[in-house]
């Protein structure tokens, strides 16, 4: 039509608050009061920090979203500009950059901890640093703040780029992005000043748990909407597993935090289940959050970033299908493996060694597929550092996923549990598969949404691989090798009947284990710096490509 | 005019690689193969569902309303543990009862049952004794050192089993007592009293003296307020564990800062009693192990 007419369309833009801007604003004017209050009125000086912590917090978000209304134009931003999606990747750059930070911050506890077990006077003999405290920091640190800001940011890019829509919302991505990391800092802070309810993987406190569980209700309801408006026919299989890992988390968080708190004035709560039944219901929330959190989350980075990277088709759709379905069906029923040769009644812990190992499969479905996609192009795994990480993590997923059914058996279980080789496990999941996954796609993301050519340097990326990968297996075969000793020693009866070593005997022989497996954490560490750094000049690089035009892997020669 | 997807212009094609069709979705550039399941896979997954539902029939699986199917075998792992328990006492059954029938003298004087009493004796020690006085009995500052033959109350076989039943200072009506009293807090000696009588401490331990050391008067308070306890020489009293001050052997330090806090606030180092803890022929065994240690009297 002619150009008055859309001019006048513009003027007609009332600028005008939204629901979401309104509503947020008071409620967190109401927040801020109650914070403050509830600030005056406890007898707990970290309580009463958290509470001026949140109050400011509260008093913040009312500015920046007032001040943001007052400077924005009238129209709220478009879902599309000439044809092609307006996608919405400032809260996706927030949750990378936080990413990063986080995943420096948990490693460099890790490896404090790791060398307090090899030297305790490294507690310092203060509350603050003992081993106790800095425990719970690492694994929320690695495992929430790393892990968890990874699944934002790769599932807000993920579901815009494959649902060819604008991320839901104006507000709210924003809400879950940094509503989260304040969660974090309320945990992680919380757990150095004392406060803890003492569950594996679940330690914040109620407060803190009411506050995750509104931000994990945004988070879903973002994710659903943005589905909902998608304009592909189908939904993605990454998408599948991400809205498995947000609504299972979701269930998990609720059953394993049913607690009722002292007072509004306390921080302290207790859980309303008791004995067994309350370990039943923290090891099917902690075996969980290993399925859904640390194996679906992830298996959807896979899902997108290998065959984007290899530049190739997913190996098999029926496999992804039948492979996803096994799996978080499976999944949910496998927690009472934590529990062998406890009081758990004898059926449950059946109940979860069998599912254990009919979950074997399908994790390996998962391996497949991700391996498998390679397929005419593994060639690139010389070339391209950033896809051999991702494709050196599916193996590990793979490894970890054969160990960890292998472990449940009680027979196995019997000499493993309570030893190192427990933690061998995990690292060989969490550095290998989840953590390398997760450096695979920021290494992929960084110059996709700064819009960058490529990388600021692929060598450093080489450099990094192969640093982190001896310091892994410096992790899990000291690990193995301290777990199955240890296993053995307890166990070790004389002929005459008797044990055979103390209990201290068994804690003096792991004191080498413990020393290289802090060297091979040292060198993780070292790995992520790198990262960091490469990460830093990618973001900073001048060179800008134009909006459209993604990168691709240039050849550097093999190592 | 209807928007046009540009997945469903897509066809399903043949991948140029791998000469599989695709299934005609595409996902910003992604699409996916019609690859089969991989045969191995797919029958890998049902032997362990056949081997899972196999264990189900052989042990105890499923909740039922108010009991659960336990298995063919009619296993359990009460059972189990008490069956194992079962064979454990059975392989130590020939000499524990020979050791619960003779002395402790006895025990000794046998070589054989000595051996077994010294290898229960040390397994117990290592998970009950050990946290305090170290894995070897070496000791550590506050923990008596159990390899000399310096006793706060008495190296033979009776006394130290009366010490491990029932303890020191413990809640134990037959255990040892008697704290030695705070001198300074309260209010017994002076500062310069507990001063000079630190000095004399050190002095009839042969160490070295500042040069302004009251000996003089520190004797004269050590015989008034010390003696009784430590002796007229200080060579101490296993009857109210009163250390030897003279022998160079200290259970905390024997520099003057430490020596001055022991004698203004008193010393009260506690031992648990065992009795009830450990049974009688652990006890035993215990008490045979640390009197061979090598300070045995």
């Amino acid at each position: 039509m002619s150009e008055p007419d859309s001019y006048a369309a513009v003027k007609s833009v009332q600028k005008s608050m939204t629901f979401g801007e309104g509503g947020l604003a008071a409620v967190f004017a109401i927040m801020a009061l109650a914070c403050i209050t509830i600030a005056a009125k406890t007898d707990s000086a970290a309580y009463a920090f958290h509470a001026y912590l949140s109050a400011l917090a509260s008093i913040a978000v009312v500015f920046v979203v007032l001040n943001r209304y007052v400077d924005r134009p009238a129209a709220l931003p478009e879902q599309e500009i000439a044809g092609k999606p307006n996608y919405n990747f400032g809260p996706v750059k927030f949750a990378t950059v936080a990413a990063v930070f986080w995943g420096l911050a948990g490693f460099t506890v890790g490896v404090l901890i790791a060398f307090q077990l090899a030297f305790p006077f490294l507690n310092f003999d203060l509350p603050w640093t003992s081993f106790g405290r800095l425990r719970p920091l690492h694994t929320s640190a690695v495992i929430f703040a790393f892990g968890g800001n990874v699944l934002i940011a790769t599932s807000f890019y993920v579901v815009q780029r494959t649902s060819r829509a604008r991320l839901a919302g104006y507000l709210a991505p924003w809400f879950v992005v940094l509503g989260y990391n304040f969660f974090i800092v309320i945990a992680g802070t919380g757990y150095l000043l004392g406060i803890t309810q003492g569950k594996e993987y679940a330690e914040p406190e109620w407060y803190a748990d009411l506050w995750l569980t509104v931000v994990w209700v945004v988070y879903l309801l973002v994710f659903l909407a943005t589905l909902w408006k998608r304009k592909e026919p189908h939904i993605y299989v990454a998408n599948w597993f991400y809205l498995a890992f947000i609504v299972t988390i979701a269930v998990l968080h609720l059953g394993n935090n049913a607690t009722v708190p002292v007072s509004v004035f306390s921080p302290k709560s207790y859980i309303v289940w008791a004995g067994v039944q309350d370990a039943m219901v923290q090891w099917w929330y902690g075996h969980n959050a290993v399925g859904f959190f640390l194996t679906a989350g992830f298996l959807a980075i896979m899902y997108y970033f290998i065959p984007k990277r290899a530049d190739r088709p997913v190996y098999s759709y029926r496999l992804s299908i039948i492979h996803f379905w096994a799996l978080i069906f499976l999944y949910i029923w496998a927690g009472p493996h934590h529990l062998h040769y406890t009081a758990l009644p004898d059926w449950a812990q059946t109940l979860g060694m069998t599912f254990s190992i009919m979950l074997w499969m399908p994790s390996w479905g998962g391996m497949i597929n991700g391996l498998m996609t390679l397929s005419g192009a593994w060639d690139k795994l010389r070339t391209d550092p950033v896809l051999r990480m991702m494709v050196v993590s599916v193996a590990f997923y793979g490894m970890s996923t054969f160990e960890g059914p292998l472990m449940s058996v009680k027979e196995v279980n019997s000499l493993s549990h309570y030893t190192d080789w427990t933690i061998g496990h995990v690292h060989s999941g969490a550095l290998g598969w989840v953590a390398y996954i997760s450096f695979g796609a920021i290494y992929c993301l960084v110059p996709w949404l700064w819009q960058k050519r490529e990388l600021y340097s692929l060598r450093l990326v080489n450099w990094h691989f192969w640093i982190s990968t001896i310091g892994i297996v410096f992790y899990i075969s000291s690990m193995w090798v301290a777990g199955i000793l240890q296993g053995l020693m307890w166990r070790a009866y004389t002929s005459l009947g008797f044990l055979e070593y103390s209990f201290i005997e068994t804690v003096e022989a792991m004191h080498p284990f413990y020393i290289i497996r802090a060297v091979g954490g040292v060198l993780f560490l070292i790995g992520a710096l790198l990262m960091a750094f490469n990460v830093w000049m990618t973001i900073r690089g001048p060179e800008a490509v134009e909006a459209g035009l993604r990168a691709t892997p240039a050849p550097v020669p093999a190592e | 005019m209807a928007e046009i997807h540009a997945s469903e212009t897509h066809k399903p094609e043949v991948d140029a690689v791998t000469g599989v069709t695709t299934t005609g979705h595409e996902w910003d550039g992604i699409k996916e193969l019609n690859h089969p399941l991989p045969r191995w896979w797919l029958w890998t997954f049902y032997a362990c569902i056949v081997w899972a539902v196999g264990y189900w029939v052989v042990y105890p699986a499923w909740p039922l309303v108010s009991s659960y199917t336990s298995g063919v075998l009619g296993w359990n792992s009460r059972e189990a543990i008490q069956a194992s328990m079962a064979d454990l006492r059975a392989q130590r059954a020939e000499f524990a009862g020979k050791l619960d029938a003779a002395s402790l003298e006895e025990i000794e004087q046998n070589p054989q049952l000595l051996a077994f009493a010294r290898a229960q004796g040390r397994a117990a020690f290592g998970d009950n004794c050990a946290p305090c006085h170290g894995a070897g009995g070496g000791g550590a500052k506050g923990y008596p050192n159990l390899n000399d033959d310096d006793w706060l109350w008495g190296g033979s076989l009776e006394q130290i089993q009366q010490t491990i039943l029932h303890g020191a200072r413990s809640t134990d009506a037959a255990g040892h007592m008697g704290d030695m009293p705070a001198f300074g807090r309260d209010g017994i000696l002076t500062h310069p009293q507990i001063v000079a009588v630190a000095d004399y401490v050190r002095s009839i331990a042969g160490l070295e003296q500042v040069a302004d050391a009251q000996l003089e008067e520190g004797k004269e308070i050590f015989a008034a307020n010390c003696a009784a306890c430590h002796g007229p020489d200080g060579k101490g009293n296993q009857e109210l564990g009163a250390p030897n001050l003279t022998d160079g052997i200290w259970l905390y330090s024997p520099d003057k800062p430490t020596i001055i806090q022991a004698v203004a606030n008193g010393r009260g180092a506690i031992m648990p009693a065992w009795q009830g803890r450990l049974d009688d022929s652990t006890i035993k065994a215990l008490t045979v192990y640390v009197h061979t240690l090598g300070g045995g009297q």
